[in-house]
């Protein structure tokens, strides 16, 4: 605060009028923006709060309701589905890295640990709403009906895959179920949204969109750019930042300096609320009303919901080599969603150790057959090596097409044998 | 990015007179700083950095300008306008008119891009389309090319058919990643259940002293992307073509205009029509030589082959327009009569549309050539703002007609 005589000064300095010269607080002024007060007292906003934006949370770590807490309503079908979803989810999770650790999957992604994001924020949307993932998010596609062949399929990239072999495994896809193909990049499916979402905008549709991407991702110029156009444009988009604590093996505070992804709605005017990522029913009610919110307001909105990769960042990775195994086993064992929202279900008589025992091994054996038949599968032919890169392949892509034909039947012993040409 | 070409240089390609008769004439009265100094000898200095001073009484002005790129046209292409018939409109005119009667016709065009709505565009190619299609369908967007690139192919997944503009070229480098990891290949990745028909377009090439920044060749950067396909317009009447055709195409295209050709004046035919996205343009058939050229360099090279023809050589002229991919089939036909090629282009020497071209000559056509192929580009520096210096690092008529005769020797 300056000194009296030194602000006398400061008005002095001015030759105007002397209502001009009159301290007044609460003064207003028209800048290109709006009108904003003026203050004299030089004040500096805090780089981070007192008090960090409180985690919205329905049921505690025993799976038991809070009291006082509002949350939307779970019909019986729609928790067993969740929790037998999440089951499924972690279970494949589990095959598909082994598969992987064996050498007979060549890369995966695991969710684990986020399994309560991926199903809760899926049920809580309609199936024409579009999901533009960013690849930590089978859960949703799952919830929607893509059948564990097909997720085996693509991670074997074989005949049965709808993406033809192209992408990484993990890297799903499917219009059919609204769901945008994974890209690797990060977070290049954020204004992806925005313009899904202008889609639907444009058209009226009673439906919006979800976009999904981790705690790094939000340090992308993209994401920046889609909060902002989003806000803009009132699009209908729901952004869903699944804060895990690691990008690899960067943890948050070297990610960034601001109280996590919450707060940055505010920066970008997009409503926003941090929810705690690990309780199902938490995350199901926000997302619920997220949509709602989205839809009838033709607004954006921000979920940041916390949780932990208790899974390596993906099967390249050995997240033992910067954080200890301690924390990972505390996170994996005592604070597992799953086991949480099992808790739940049973508390309200709608679950028992048997049809979790029956859920899990009909779920394993389903798993390590799509496996099986997954890995006997044809490959794709040769021939789709150039379809697809435009509508009609182009005379150039014709004649590299017919070369690489002409060198494998030159020197077939370099070729596997069992790739159709 | 700063938009500083509100300057002396683009002055007359942003801010069309009222009526729409701006002919060329008045483009020789570019801004004051021409270079009324440069009488008598002019120093030329060749893509290949060697030097020739050759005389030229005339001023700047009527190298650059060429006021009868109308005249030289009518007589030759079929491509152009065959009827007396039609409506005399300039070249970003017939860019709006184009996209124009694409919404028209189809509700799901829209245009985003910075300024675009009621601005206009800056350079005026969207003028009035934010009033009669409204503020959605017309986007004004913040700035974030990256994002309002990734923005039109999000849009263009779920069924719309986005053009996107670039207020300038160089500004899309900033969208490198949507346009080479997404656009490109979402349609490949996705096994086909995506289609990404969205059009990316905008101005670019050398201007009147824009500045490095704003003088990007983006075709050289983008030709390698699979999944995407480049056309440069030239004359109004294949910029309306191809802006029409690239909006129905299903596949990602990115569409090259250059700032100095949006006054360009032609009578177009009144009815609908497109232009083939993958064929180039036979602007003057010849016996001696083909030249090979694209957008604004088409100018120098006409200009150049008034020059030719008045010392006996016949060379024939073919506008690419298709940059990705080329049009081996018109070219190879060429080569197949002439046996001598001569690439024109404003690209960089290094890595541009010149360098990929003559190695798909010389690939296919090696047995028909009977001389090395050569290719007039500009030099691999950033193209500096003095005017004296940034003319000379664009490939002049008086280089291509040095170019010719000492191939047809």
């Amino acid at each position: 605060m300056l000194p009296d005589s030194q602000v006398a000064g400061l008005n002095q300095s001015k030759p105007r009028n002397s209502a001009v010269l009159r301290i007044t607080l609460r003064q207003v002024l028209d800048f290109p923006g709006g009108k904003v007060a003026f203050t004299p007292q030089m004040e500096f906003l805090s780089e981070s709060p007192e008090v960090r934006s409180p985690c919205y949370r329905v049921l505690d770590e025993y799976g038991l309701s809070i009291e006082h807490s509002s949350f939307a309503e779970v019909s019986k079908e729609v928790a067993i589905k969740m929790y037998s979803d999440m089951v499924t989810l972690q279970t494949m999770d589990t095959i598909f890295y082994e598969a992987q650790r064996q050498g007979r999957m060549s890369f995966y992604v695991t969710t684990i640990g986020e399994e309560a994001i991926n199903i809760a924020s899926a049920a809580a949307l309609s199936i024409s709403d579009i999901v533009v993932p960013q690849y930590r998010e089978p859960g949703v596609l799952l919830w929607r009906g893509f059948s564990l062949q097909e997720f085996a399929n693509q991670c074997f990239g074989n005949k049965g895959d709808n993406g033809k072999g192209r992408q990484m495994p993990a890297h799903y896809g499917s219009n059919k179920h609204n769901y945008f193909t994974i890209a690797s990049t990060i977070a290049t499916q954020l204004p992806h949204a925005v313009g899904a979402a202008y889609s639907l905008k444009m058209d009226k549709k009673d439906a919006c969109v979800a976009t999904y991407f981790g705690d790094g991702g939000s340090s992308e110029g993209d994401f920046h750019a889609a909060l902002n156009f989003a806000a803009v444009l009132e699009a209908p988009v729901i952004f869903i930042c699944r804060n895990n604590g690691w990008a690899i093996s960067t943890p948050l505070s070297d990610q960034f300096r601001s109280d996590g992804i919450v707060v940055r709605g505010k920066a970008y005017g997009v409503r926003s609320i941090r929810v705690d990522g690990n309780d199902a029913l938490a995350m199901y009610s926000a997302v619920h009303a997220a949509r709602k919110m989205a839809i009838s307001e033709s607004r954006p909105i921000l979920i940041e919901a916390l949780t932990y990769r208790v899974g390596h960042h993906t099967t390249s990775d050995d997240s033992t080599k910067y954080r200890s195994a301690d924390e990972i086993e505390c996170w994996r064992v005592k604070r597992d969603p799953v086991s949480r929202f099992r808790k739940w279900i049973e508390s309200n008589g709608w679950w028992c150790d048997e049809t979790e025992m029956e859920l899990r091994s009909s779920v394993r054996k389903q798993l390590l057959h799509a496996i099986q038949v997954a890995e006997q599968a044809e490959k794709p032919p040769i021939r789709d090596l150039f379809t697809d890169v435009y509508d009609v392949p182009p005379a150039n892509l014709c004649e590299q097409e017919k070369l690489l034909k002409e060198t494998i039947k030159r020197y077939p012993q370099e070729y596997p044998a069992h790739v159709s040409v | 990015m700063a938009a500083i070409f509100h300057g002396v240089g683009a002055a007359t390609a942003l801010s069309p007179s009222p009526s729409h008769s701006v002919d060329s004439k008045k483009f020789q009265l570019a801004p004051s700083r021409s270079l009324s100094a440069r009488k008598g000898r002019i120093a030329v200095v060749r893509s290949d950095s060697s030097v020739n001073l050759s005389l030229n009484s005339r001023g700047r002005k009527d190298h650059l300008w060429i006021p009868n790129a109308v005249a030289t046209k009518t007589d030759d292409s079929a491509a152009s306008t065959a009827s007396k018939s039609g409506h005399e409109i300039l070249l970003f005119e017939a860019l709006r008119e184009g996209l124009e009667e694409e919404m028209d016709r189809d509700p799901h065009v829209c245009v985003m891009g910075e300024d675009v709505g009621h601005y206009g565009g800056s350079y005026k190619v969207t003028k009035g389309l934010a009033e009669k299609f409204g503020d959605l369908r017309v986007l004004d967007t913040p700035i974030a090319e990256n994002s309002f690139t990734g923005m039109g192919i999000g849009a263009a997944m779920t069924g719309l058919r986005p053009v996107v503009e670039g207020m300038n070229m160089g500004f899309l480098l900033l969208a490198f990643n949507q346009i080479s990891n997404n656009c490109g290949m979402l349609h490949y990745t996705s096994g086909g259940q995506f289609t990404i028909p969205v059009v990316i377009r905008g101005p670019g090439g050398v201007g009147r002293q824009l500045g490095a920044e704003h003088s990007q060749r983006l075709e050289s950067y983008f030709q390698s992307i699979p999944g995407i396909q480049m056309v440069a317009c030239s004359t109004p009447y294949n910029a309306k073509g191809l802006m029409k055709a690239a909006i129905r195409s299903e596949n990602p295209v990115i569409l090259f205009e250059h700032v100095l050709l949006y006054n360009l004046k032609e009578r177009i035919p009144d009815e609908d029509y497109i232009c083939n996205l993958e064929e180039a343009e036979m602007v003057r058939p010849g016996e001696h030589v083909t030249i090979l050229t694209y957008s604004r360099m088409r100018y120098h090279v006409m200009q150049a082959a008034k020059t030719l023809v008045n010392k006996g050589y016949d060379p024939e002229v073919i506008d690419i327009r298709s940059l990705k991919p080329f049009d081996l089939y018109t070219i190879g036909n060429s080569v197949k009569k002439t046996h001598r090629v001569l690439i024109v282009e404003e690209c960089m020497r290094t890595g541009g549309i010149g360098a990929s071209l003559t190695a798909a000559i010389n690939e296919n056509f090696h047995d028909y050539l009977d001389a090395p192929i050569v290719c007039l580009s500009s030099q691999d520096v950033p193209t500096p703002y003095a005017g004296t210096l940034e003319e000379w690092t664009v490939v002049q008529p008086a280089q291509i007609v040095t170019a010719v005769e000492q191939l047809c020797q």
